[in-house]
């Protein structure tokens, strides 16, 4: 039997989402052409961008797909600022919070790299959100240099979510944008109401298939792209439109929303069921996540004396999947930079993991898992234990 | 058995592995990361070290269906392997950083962690035969002599020795290229690995030199006569003839060695052929790999002194602190640190650090 405890990398595709790619893919047609296939395509693809703005609280224009939630934080963090400095040079500051996803964090390191950007973190504070206070103080002082404020509205280790409509009002002028990815079909997301300046949403996360997402961007900026070609998507994004997989995106995300409530109750259940079972199976643990406000399903815990990427390894072989961090380019694990900005030692960073619970989860699955973590979490220990003799 | 497989990225631990599937174990593979800081892709003939070959290796062992991690054992490599390799030659010595890993990591960091974690042993493509007799469960030279890997494993004490294995050591090389490419894995024709995985060069003395300084100094005869100058006496291996630059001819022509490497007076004595005859060998810090040979006692046998060197007819006593080997014929060129391995016919017996030779 396997248990799969790691719906924050991806989720399961829904059903609503099958039926929508398997039809959606036998369909001949460019969405950019002007004959009847491809306005029949077209016509798929611009109901669902419909479908999906309804969903998400925005304008159908203000849709731009993509092919990753990647690619739409590279296109909202270089194009933003490369829209900044094209209208003052001196606007080269980009803030992000410090524990965004490496999508976020990356490219605005490339950009310090190799456009001159400087790069400023919001800290994290002991509860898991954004320092407000500092980005007051930053505003205040230089906020004529700010180019972009990217925080996320939910973190992905740590589950809390972050308060966007603060860092709205703090902006002003300035442009935000929320990578959403983890939030969108979750919890309460509302593009308008939120009024961010760009948003993130990608389909996996919400059951939809793999390789395609979208950047909210409201109407009436244009964004430098990082794609030139045929000019789709108001000539931000270029490439032939992925039909099925929008098709499935807007699909999945509409039984997501549907079902919102009531799954957030269950996972909820589930994940308050499972943090205060493993208090007892394992009684020095640390929980790190966070558990309101925050998304339904993420745990993260620190397994003292242990090291995450062994605790994985056993998790695995009990049929188990979690997660832990990241790692590096040739796979080996590293200590979660986000646990690093939540202040918590390499140490302990190093011995944690995150389970993220689904809808698709029970209570048998979690009494199982209970049942197997402590002896997975005392031969981690020893295995520790014995390196550390060495 | 539940078994750890060791896996390169390279053919060899990826039949290895496949083996220990069909023989029935339930198997794990983990690729070592030893280098804080690996290349991307792998230059010329190197093959455990970079991105690439740990690419090689996930795919390999998703081909088997196994599990796959990568475990960071680059803190471990370097204080165990690397700064060893860099103290052994600053003290005018020749290690074989081969021999340490096998001992220092993957017999013992890697071997120990997957005891920890509830595994029986370990799984190397190593070309070696673990066989149980009446000596108990004893290491054999490999069937193929051109692959033999047991010289590099004869740091294993029986401890280490009972949670290894080696798959491959009743195979000829071709053998095991053939079998990878039956099973699918597309490693089956990658180059086998030569000289060392850290120095991604190749060039040994370069890397030496960055590490330990270039200092100028005396290449001179046996008499301390001056004949030329060296940067960086460490860089030079006993036995050596090419590469001195020596400018004064030898009496009566004949080409010169390097003799000895003088690290406290960073000098390079050099010599004729004659003079690097080696018959006597003291080892110091012996590992037995099986039964204890009685002290005090001569046994017949045979020392290997080189990875791929030549098996030498040889007498043998030791007292617990170090072997001392007769060799029936003299060797040419034996450098202290090297490994001293004595073999009974094919069986490992044990081995120990070249400490003096006459």
């Amino acid at each position: 039997m396997t248990i799969y405890l790691d719906h924050a990398a991806t989720a399961p595709i829904n059903d609503a989402a099958i039926s929508a790619l398997t039809e959606q893919v036998k369909k001949l047609g460019n969405a950019s052409s002007v004959h009847n296939q491809g306005r029949a395509i077209r016509k798929d693809v611009e109901d669902a961008r419909h479908l999906l703005s309804e969903l998400v609280g925005c304008n159908p224009s203000e849709i731009i797909f993509t092919g990753s939630g990647t690619e739409a934080n590279n296109l909202a963090i270089k194009g933003f600022y490369w829209n900044a400095i094209a209208s003052n040079p001196k606007r080269k500051v980009i803030v992000t919070s410090a524990f965004e996803h490496h999508a976020i964090l990356d490219p605005v390191e490339w950009l310090v790299e190799h456009e001159a950007a400087e790069q400023i973190l919001i800290p994290i504070t002991k509860v898991g959100v954004i320092d407000l206070d500092f980005l007051k103080d930053l505003i205040a002082n230089r906020g004529a240099e700010i180019a972009l404020i990217s925080v996320m509205h939910s973190n992905n280790e740590l589950g809390s979510l972050q308060p966007i409509a603060e860092v709205v009002k703090i902006a002003g002028d300035i442009p935000v944008h929320t990578d959403a990815v983890q939030s969108f079909g979750k919890v309460d997301f509302d593009f308008k109401q939120l009024g961010t300046t760009a948003a993130t949403i990608s389909a996996h996360k919400v059951g939809g298939p793999l390789g395609v997402a979208a950047l909210i961007l409201q109407r009436g900026l244009d964004l430098t792209p990082i794609l030139h070609g045929g000019g789709q998507e108001r000539e931000i994004r270029s490439g032939t439109l992925n039909a099925p997989a929008i098709v499935s995106f807007a699909a999945a995300a509409k039984s997501a929303i549907e079902n919102r409530v009531a799954n957030f109750k269950k996972v909820r259940e589930l994940r308050d069921y499972f943090i205060s079972q493993l208090k007892i199976a394992i009684p020095d643990l640390v929980i790190n996540s966070v558990s309101d406000p925050a998304l339904p399903g993420i745990v993260n815990a620190t397994f003292p004396g242990t090291e995450s990427d062994a605790l994985l390894l056993l998790l695995d072989s009990e049929g188990i999947s979690a997660s832990a961090g990241s790692a590096c380019s040739a796979g080996v694990p590293r200590p979660s930079h986000v646990l690093l900005a939540l202040g918590i030692s390499e140490a302990d960073a190093d011995a944690s993991l995150r389970i993220s619970i689904g809808s698709t989860n029970t209570k048998e699955e979690i009494d199982q898992v209970i049942k197997v973590f402590p002896s997975v979490v005392e031969r981690a220990r020893s295995a520790f234990v014995v390196n550390g003799l060495n | 058995m539940k078994l750890i497989a060791a896996m390169s990225g390279g053919v060899d631990s990826a039949v290895a592995a496949a083996r220990a599937v069909d023989a029935g174990h339930e198997v794990v593979g983990v690729h070592l990361a030893l280098s804080s800081n690996p290349q991307k892709y792998r230059s010329g003939a190197r093959g455990c070290c970079t991105i690439e070959d740990s690419h090689d290796a996930r795919r390999a062992a998703d081909v088997i269906g196994i599990p796959f991690y990568i475990w960071d054992m680059a803190e471990e490599f370097h204080d165990g392997v690397v700064e060893n390799f860099l103290s052994e030659y600053a003290s005018g010595r020749t290690p074989n950083p081969c021999l340490r890993c096998n001992e220092k990591i993957k017999f013992a960091a890697v071997l120990d962690r997957a005891k920890g974690l509830g595994f029986d042993g370990v799984i190397t493509g190593h070309y070696a035969q673990m066989r149980e007799n009446e000596l108990g469960r004893v290491m054999y030279r490999a069937q193929d002599p051109g692959k033999d890997q047991s010289y590099v494993l004869a740091v294993l004490n029986s401890d280490q020795l009972a949670g290894a294995h080696f798959p491959l050591g009743d195979t000829f090389k071709e053998e095991v290229r053939k079998e990878a490419k039956k099973r699918g894995l597309y490693v089956a024709n990658k180059p086998d690995s030569h000289d060392i995985c850290f120095v991604p060069s190749g060039d040994n003395a370069g890397w030496l030199r960055d590490r330990l300084g270039s200092e100028i100094g005396e290449i001179v005869d046996e008499a301390g006569n001056k004949l030329g100058e060296h940067k960086g006496a460490y860089t030079y291996t006993i036995g050596q003839r090419r590469g001195l630059g020596l400018t004064v001819p030898a009496d009566g022509g004949s080409p010169r060695y390097v003799l000895k490497i003088e690290p406290k007076t960073n000098t390079v004595v050099v010599g004729a052929h004659e003079a690097l005859a080696v018959k006597k060998i003291v080892g110091e810090k012996p590992i037995w790999c099986g039964p204890v040979p009685a002290t005090q006692t001569q046994y017949r046998g045979f020392a290997q002194v080189r990875a791929h060197g030549a098996p030498l007819a040889a007498s043998y006593t030791h007292d617990g602190e170090s072997i001392r080997v007769e060799l029936d014929e003299p060797l040419f060129g034996l450098a202290t640190g090297q490994g001293l391995v004595i073999y009974d016919g094919d069986r490992v017996v044990g081995s120990a650090t070249v400490a003096q030779t006459e």
